[in-house]
């Protein structure tokens, strides 16, 4: 199949590009990027004559496709909440083109047999790349190393005990140390369960009015302050996720001031939301780390602003209904967060935190680079992955229409600006 | 009257709600001294006593304050209920709803489940203790009693002792009585007082003989065994000997204190028996008062049309 996108503004500050142009797309693969207005017009007539798909860009944004390296699929074992074909499906809804799937399934993906059913179920019902995640440890117990070397050669392309923390300081140091063999990034969920103690929002006055146990900051800080030191220590690569505190900004920022080999994501819920959220005890705005205050809230910007933090992923959490429609402290945690992500990450461009190339690095230029993949990117010969962005369309964010199982979002009702009109992914065009 | 169909907890009602209830109570009082005690204000209404932790105390009082109102009441409690075989506690609550509840009281261990039914139910909530968040049918039976001994709570100062952190009776007489116009002062050791709740208007001390200075009401709160062992106080022994309250202790008060327990009291250990039926104690006169409360609530729920 032939595609051309024509009249878009093509923006991709990885190759230096940004300006009006053509690019045209052949058999799944970017066959050519035109920029200069003349040679384009006679291109184009040639093409035309030929059968080719056309996409009037006029007004919109063209971009690589974007880059999750934080969602949960649910597959295995957990498909009433979410499948890779649904979960795969909500992500082109959204304008991702790759996904990272984190390991916590059932079985538990610790080993490269799981690696080979995700790379083969996405490969048959996918509608982007899914990259998979393995665990650190067997079982995610934080007990014993998992085998990454296997998982590698099967396809996985980072590690991570996501959910349940690596509590032992000793293993996690192995897991650094090991990983520098096959050069891919520990994905750590900082978390010193032992000061959560069963906490399911943010420790403050909010925990405090609402009779719910708290969460210090404390509980995530601590255990980046332990990561970083061990990562200084092992020379390992380290990526925090979901960084939801002032304190874990600046540490990190700290600890990049110095030269260790650490980067963060945040998702976008923490720079939209604050614990306020939560008052009424609405389940939906349950998620670890917990949404915390104002004061978090602007110092994530100001960490997304000065580059501190590199990546916005969504953690995207479905869950079942069910799950969420019971006691506050009994619902599971987790945001569906896919398909509003780009929506509320738009925000930022809107409110000047960002520039849209700054956005575009935080969620597809960056994760591809910390992830180490290299065709990314809108370059001849690379696999067409790119998104068409209608940076000022309003909508009206509806739960009823998402293509993700999971419903579950505290955006129900939002008015964002700024949506993935269409998104192309392996060369497959998916329209809003 | 009251503004919604629910009592979910005195954080959300007025001053004004609250007076309403206190001068409500006061009618069914009356009742309550009267050779027959029973006036068929409800008759015909449904209450049903949904409890998810064990209960004797409050439950029986709000089941007797809905027979002396002429409501049928129905005690559905854990063990005896299909929560066992594995129901959801929404589904248990519609159950309830469909066989005719007017009036649901609920108790349960995970603060926010009143707020929860109360958006999915039709029925009149009232919560009877949601975690550690409220229990405001106490917090209301305290402020009547003190308002009755007293004359009224405005500018008195009230002193609550023991496990703020995880005392819902606590968090329910922090907003009614400083609603209400009293001082509020909170006494425990700092593992037991969140360091958050000195945002509210109260002011906390660690130590009793500071705390307990010129106070007019002493409420003690009920030391729970389980926290023993878990860091927040060495030993029962040591907790006593700090925050207990004996006849020395309470010198330091204004001499016509008023002790409160909202019960049950682990006699030797956070009082001892000398205060607790001592001539200052008012314990068991809170115990009736309870039953006056808990009718004028559930009159002002369900006996009262709303537009």
């Amino acid at each position: 199949m032939k595609i051309l996108i024509k009249n878009g503004h093509i923006i991709d500050p990885s190759q230096g590009l940004d300006g009006m142009g053509d690019i045209f797309i052949e058999n799944g693969k970017i066959k050519e990027i035109n920029m200069k207005r003349k040679a384009h017009d006679a291109k184009r007539k040639e093409l035309l004559k030929s059968s080719v798909r056309t996409i009037d860009a006029g007004g919109l944004f063209v971009m690589p496709g974007l880059i999750d390296m934080h969602v949960h699929l649910r597959e295995p074992g957990f498909e009433y909440k979410e499948t890779i074909k649904t979960g795969t499906g909500a992500a082109v809804h959204g304008g991702f083109t790759t996904v990272c799937c984190m390991p916590n399934t059932y079985p538990v993906h610790d080993n490269a047999s799981v690696t080979e059913f995700i790379i083969r179920r996405a490969a048959e019902e996918g509608s982007c790349t899914v990259l998979p995640i393995g665990a650190i440890t067997k079982g995610q117990k934080g007990e014993e190393l998992a085998e990454m070397g296997t998982m590698v050669k099967e396809g996985c392309i980072a590690f991570s005990d996501d959910g349940s923390p690596v509590m032992n300081s000793l293993i996690m140091r192995r897991a650094l140390e090991y990983s520098r063999t096959f050069e891919v990034p520990i994905i750590s969920h900082c978390e010193d369960i032992t000061l959560t103690d069963g906490g399911v929002v943010n420790e403050g006055l909010m925990s405090v009015t609402l009779g719910l146990k708290g969460i210090p900051a404390e509980s995530e800080e601590i255990m980046i302050y332990r990561d970083i030191a061990l990562a200084e220590l092992t020379g390992a690569r380290l990526h925090v996720a979901h960084v939801s505190t002032e304190g874990s900004v600046q540490l990190i920022r700290d600890a990049k001031n110095r030269g260790v080999r650490v980067t963060a994501e945040t998702c976008p819920h923490y720079f939209s939301l604050t614990e306020d959220a939560v008052s009424g005890y609405d389940t939906n705005a349950k998620v670890n780390p917990p949404l915390r205050t104002d004061i978090d809230r602007q110092a994530i910007k100001e960490g997304l602003r000065d580059g501190t933090i590199d990546v916005i992923a969504t953690d995207h959490a479905p869950h079942h209904a069910d799950e969420k429609l019971r006691e506050f402290d009994m619902a599971p945690s987790g945001i569906s967060g896919l398909e509003t992500a780009l929506g509320l990450s738009l925000g930022l461009v809107h409110e000047g935190v960002l520039t849209l190339k700054e956005l575009i690095e935080k969620m597809s230029l960056r994760p591809a680079r910390i992830l180490g993949l290299d065709d990314k990117g809108l370059k001849v010969g690379s696999v067409a992955d790119i998104v068409i962005v209608d940076l000022n369309r309003e909508w009206k964010v509806d739960p009823g229409e998402f293509v993700s199982k999971g419903r579950n979002t505290p955006f129900n009702g939002w008015i964002l600006k700024g949506m993935a009109a269409v998104t192309i992914s392996k060369g497959r065009i998916y329209e809003q | 009257m009251l503004k919604t169909k629910d009592l979910l907890g005195i954080k959300e009602l007025s001053g004004e709600e609250i007076n309403l209830i206190l001068d409500t109570a006061a009618g069914f009082k009356d009742v309550l001294g009267r050779d027959i005690k029973k006036v068929p204000t409800l008759r015909g209404k449904t209450a049903v006593n949904l409890f998810f932790e064990p209960s004797t105390r409050t439950r029986t009082s709000f089941e007797l304050a809905a027979k002396r109102l002429s409501t049928d009441v129905i005690n559905f409690s854990v063990p005896t209920s299909s929560v066992v075989k594995g129901e959801s506690l929404i589904d248990t609550a519609l159950t309830v709803q469909a066989l005719g509840a007017d009036l649901i009281i609920i108790r349960h261990s995970s603060a926010g489940v009143p707020h929860f039914l109360s958006k999915n139910l039709r029925a009149s909530i009232i919560n009877a203790g949601d975690g550690t968040n409220e229990h405001p049918t106490q917090a209301l039976l305290d402020a009547f009693t003190i308002k009755e001994k007293k004359g009224g709570i405005e500018g008195l100062t009230v002193a609550i002792v023991g496990d703020i952190a995880h005392s819902r009776v606590a968090k329910s007489n922090i907003y009614c009585l400083t609603k209400l116009g009293a001082k509020v002062r909170l006494i425990g050791p700092p593992t037991l007082i969140p360091k958050q709740i000195e945002e509210m208007p109260v002011a906390v001390f660690h130590s009793m003989e500071e705390g307990l200075k010129g106070v007019d009401i002493l409420i003690m709160l009920r030391i729970q065994m389980e926290r023993q062992g878990k860091g927040f106080f060495p030993s029962i022994e040591e907790y006593s000997k700090n925050w207990g309250i004996t006849s020395e202790r309470l010198a330091h008060a204004q001499r016509d204190v008023l002790v409160m327990h909202p019960g049950p009291m682990n006699r030797g250990i956070e009082i001892t028996s000398e205060i607790a039926d001592g001539p200052r104690s008012v314990i068991l006169e809170q115990v009736t008062n309870g039953i006056a409360v808990r009718m004028a609530v559930m009159y002002l729920l369900a006996g009262v049309r709303r537009s």
